[in-house]
């Protein structure tokens, strides 16, 4: 096993923290938000608009804001409807959500709106799904 | 020994005991927990943090372990049942036998994408999803519409063609064989199927839709292929990576496997060819 690294160390902390509940399979340690490493790439602003009839918001996030353990700290939260929609930034500044995890779009905003696709209607559910 | 067949070679029997093997593991909670692991290493392994599951070397031998796993879960069912394979690059149209009711079911329905047919659809009451992203309970899919094509077989080629297992940053932007069968970079082919099928398989949860494991099952195939075709290449990193599943170094959720341990799949199964 390699040395701890401090994300490790605030990762555990995070986890003890936790009060999700361990299943059979042990899930894997999220990161705490904020404490990934350093992005190069500027964060993307802020949005709010009604698509298809549905609020979409997105902004970026504070270290320690959130309190999610089963997922990594993005940086910038996502909401549908006020519910949180798990986004993440991939290497080369193109973004997934959780209901579009395969298909790299532009932006935040363009996730969320290919989760109001996705979804038909359909309310999204809290993260971590249960 | 266990011997994983191309779905398209499969009798009508073993597509019958595969699929009860399956019902059963929903019913009695097991499968869900695999939904739910799948789910927790898509939200968490990140590109510039720690990466696991996805978008990292270890994308291969992790799967592997999580099929061996369920593959596992299926014989404590019933002992003869291997997982199959699907070949998306020769079975690629909504008629492929694979889609048929009497497997898989086939595409959902225009108004909401809900599976109408096979074991699978909603209706049967035998398949509720429970892990799941948004309100709805029903399995869904789409059949070739997000993307038209899947991959060709000159395309698996180009991409089993790539000398180098993996490269440095190691995640969704490197060059090398790994990266382009898992889909961030180049032709695209683990990624494409993901978004073909549409429904759940398009999503964290996408363990939801049974064809998730004949995918991976494939995608286990073609890393086995590259293998003898680059028999002097091996798995990388070798050591000392932050946040990264070095060869020697054990995976989560096991904690007691390593790449290492993984790359010889003659150990645990062999193929039909």
């Amino acid at each position: 096993m390699p040395d701890m690294t401090r994300r490790r160390a605030l990762t555990a902390t995070a986890a003890l923290a936790a009060t999700a509940a361990v299943t059979a399979l042990v899930a894997p340690v999220a990161s705490a938000a904020g404490h990934d490493h350093d992005h190069p790439m500027p964060m993307p602003e802020t949005f709010d608009e009604v698509y298809k009839g549905r609020r979409i918001q997105g902004r970026p996030t504070t270290a320690g804001t959130g309190g999610h353990h089963h997922e990594h700290g993005g940086g910038y939260e996502v909401l549908v409807d006020g519910v949180q929609l798990h986004v993440m930034r991939n290497a080369d500044g193109s973004w997934i959500s959780v209901v579009s995890h395969y298909a790299p779009v532009a932006g935040p905003r363009a996730a969320a709106r290919a989760a109001v696709d996705e979804l038909q209607g359909a309310p999204l559910l809290p993260f971590p799904t249960n | 020994m266990t011997v994983r067949k191309n779905q398209a070679a499969l009798t009508a029997d073993e597509k019958k005991r595969f699929v009860s093997a399956v019902l059963e593991l929903k019913r009695n909670g097991r499968y869900d927990e695999f939904v739910r692991t799948h789910n927790e290493f898509i939200m968490s392994d990140t590109d510039t943090g720690e990466r696991t599951g996805h978008r990292s070397p270890s994308f291969l031998p992790w799967h592997r372990r999580f099929l061996l796993d369920f593959e596992q879960a299926l014989q404590s069912v019933d002992a003869s049942v291997a997982l199959p394979y699907w070949d998306w690059s020769a079975d690629r149209t909504v008629r492929a036998a694979l889609w048929a009711p009497d497997f898989l079911g086939g595409t959902g329905r225009g108004t909401d994408g809900r599976v109408m047919d096979g074991p699978f659809a909603g209706s049967t009451g035998n398949w509720p999803l429970t892990i799941r992203v948004d309100g709805r309970t029903f399995l869904r899919r789409s059949l070739g519409t997000a993307v038209r094509e899947l991959p060709t077989r000159a395309e698996v080629e180009s991409v089993l063609s790539i000398p180098t297992y993996d490269m440095a940053p190691y995640n969704s932007a490197s060059d090398g064989f790994r990266n382009n069968l898992e889909g961030w970079r180049g032709v695209n082919l683990h990624n494409r199927v993901h978004v073909w099928v549409g429904g759940q398989m398009a999503t964290g949860v996408s363990p939801n839709d049974p064809v998730f494991w004949l995918h991976h099952a494939y995608v286990d195939k073609l890393w086995a292929e590259w293998r003898r075709r680059h028999p002097g290449e091996g798995y990388v990193p070798a050591g000392g990576t932050p946040d990264v599943v070095d060869l020697n170094e054990t995976m989560k959720p096991w904690n007691d496997v390593r790449p290492a341990d993984l790359l010889d799949h003659t150990k645990y199964y062999t193929f039909d060819s």
